[in-house]
């Protein structure tokens, strides 16, 4: 008999889009790594040492980390409050905070970085605010700064933040906090050894999610800090889409694969351990 | 309540409602932008018009791309569907090892860059000799859409009690009949969620589908990335408008059908 005679027959039904996802995501890929190790019909490493020599290089791999690092620390911090609130709020404070999560995760991007093109210059909202609130002498620009893209990119990736935090945080039992409370424990000491431990899951599950896709933007940074701020996706997408330099292209985009794949598998076993946990 | 558990409740409910302003901000922007009257992105605009919906109206590569985008999406998602169901299906109710990394490997589009996957594919399609335009882009966006089904479908599903299934038939319902009038219902609001932001991705994507567009046929980001680059007036955001009044549309459509809080468990 062979192997695939022991298979339930009802199996099957997931061969066509196996199959499918196969022949028209997987193998490529495979092929994409494969002709980023070929140089001149050989197997080399050649691209990736030439690249990894070269100065201009680590710019672009210390832009896409800073700014993604900046961007998660910035969801982490408003997007927790945000998840705490979420979870206790009933009835219309509820509804309000789930609308403004879940209508701009619906919008496209194209249109809310647009939107920030505008909100970010001299004469934007926040120029304006801040002037009005007289922290800023004179108006100015947050437009092509990596402030600006930072800020920009945050609203962009905070839902995805907020919804795995929450999911997390509605499932913890109250009762465990009044326990440590009942028990003797100060408010702080309850927070992190009680709230926050729980909540960890959730915590890496956002940041992984928010870490991945802020390094791999392409839309956002291309409309708010333009050509002189280079990031590995904006460097991709510019050798294939104009500077018709493949081979750089191929390279910087397995670099960025493996950084991606690295941030998956390293939270998906940060979340195994802390799941096992609790 | 002690004095520090005061002043960190109300730290958490500043921050969540700065957080609500902040997410809503950018909506609010494009909407008053397109109806303001300054070819300037002035606020608040000197005087409210309807210029930059007019000027929408005659624009031909804009309805263009709005045609393809609709089209590519509703399709893509059409097949995601029903692939997607019936290997959420298979993946369950079949038993055998790996299972797991067949899932993760039928969701991993999502979790990898999407220009990263462009590009593959591209040399993929390219080496495989296809070059039109509508199929390259038919074919990627199924990629886009189809992880959203596998998701939210396999995750409905190994939720769902299958002997109900065996109960219909002992009732007397035919299987395709149970499973019409048992296992359907019972997915109806996976089939939703998961649609609509299958959808909404396919409508939404820039990073792939650049790869595949030509000076004809582009989908609706891409058309509006140019306009936001070659020629930025606030006509990009009377279509925005449009897209944002789209999405509320379909979310009070997925409201009624499945409830918001069901949609927020990603």
């Amino acid at each position: 008999m062979t192997r695939l005679g022991k298979l339930d027959p009802v199996t099957l039904l997931a061969l066509p889009a196996v199959a499918y996802l196969g022949l028209v995501y997987g193998l490529p890929l495979v092929g994409l790594l494969a002709r980023s190790l070929m140089v001149e019909g050989t197997v080399s490493l050649t691209s990736y040492t030439r690249f990894l020599s070269d100065p201009f290089s680590w710019t672009v791999i210390g832009n896409t980390l800073r700014v993604a690092a900046g961007v998660t620390l910035l969801c982490l911090f408003i997007g927790y409050p945000t998840a705490l609130a979420l979870a206790r709020a009933k009835g219309a404070a509820q509804a309000l905070i789930l609308v403004a999560i879940i209508l701009p995760l619906s919008v496209g991007v194209v249109v809310k970085a647009f939107a920030w093109q505008i909100v970010l210059r001299r004469d934007g909202v926040i120029s304006q605010l801040l002037v009005g609130l007289g922290l800023w002498d004179a108006p100015q620009r947050l437009l092509f700064t990596e402030t600006g893209l930072v800020v920009g990119a945050a609203n962009v990736f905070v839902p995805f933040m907020i919804l795995p935090i929450y999911s997390v945080l509605k499932l913890v039992d109250p009762r465990l906090i009044e326990a440590a409370a009942t028990l003797g424990a100060s408010p702080l000491y309850r927070f992190f050894h009680v709230a926050l431990p729980l909540s960890l899951p959730g915590i890496v599950t956002g940041i992984a999610f928010v870490f991945s896709m802020a390094t791999s933007m392409y839309v956002v940074p291309s409309l708010l800090i333009g050509d002189r701020f280079q990031t590995l996706a904006t460097l991709t997408g510019r050798s294939f889409l104009f500077m018709r330099n493949e081979q750089l292209g191929s390279t910087t985009a397995v670099v960025l694969l493996i950084l991606s794949v690295a941030v998956v598998v390293a939270s998906a076993a940060l979340s195994r351990r802390f799941g096992g946990a609790s | 309540m002690t004095l520090t558990e005061r002043i960190a409740s109300v730290l958490v409910w500043v921050i969540a409602a700065f957080t609500v302003i902040f997410l809503l901000t950018p909506l609010v922007v494009t909407v008053a932008v397109s109806f303001g009257s300054s070819a300037v992105f002035t606020l608040p605009a000197p005087a409210w018009s309807l210029r930059w919906y007019e000027a929408m109206g005659r624009s031909r590569d804009l309805w263009g791309a709005v045609a393809t985008s609709l089209q590519l999406a509703a399709l893509s998602t059409l097949i995601a569907l029903v692939l997607g169901t019936l290997a959420a299906i298979g993946l369950l109710r079949g038993r055998f090892p790996g299972r797991e990394s067949v899932v993760t490997f039928l969701v991993s589009p999502l979790m990898l860059p999407g220009l990263v996957l462009g590009i593959a594919m591209l040399e993929g399609f390219r080496a495989a000799g296809l070059r039109a335009v509508w199929p390259s882009l038919l074919f990627a966006h199924v990629v886009i859409t189809l992880p959203y089904v596998v998701r939210t479908v396999y995750g409905a599903l190994s939720l769902f009690d299958f002997t109900l299934i065996d109960a219909a038939r002992t009732l007397g319902l035919s299987y395709p009949k149970a499973i019409a009038k048992v296992l359907v219902p019972g997915l109806a609001p996976a089939f939703v969620t998961s649609g609509m932001f299958a959808f909404l991705a396919s409508m939404d994507n820039y990073p792939i589908s650049i790869f595949f567009t030509n000076a004809w046929t582009k989908t609706l980001p891409i058309q509006m990335l140019q306009y936001v680059e070659e020629s930025p007036d606030p006509m990009i955001a009377a279509i925005s408008t449009l897209l944002i009044l789209l999405a509320m549309l379909v979310l009070v459509a997925g409201d009624r059908l499945v409830g918001l809080r069901r949609m927020a468990d990603l």
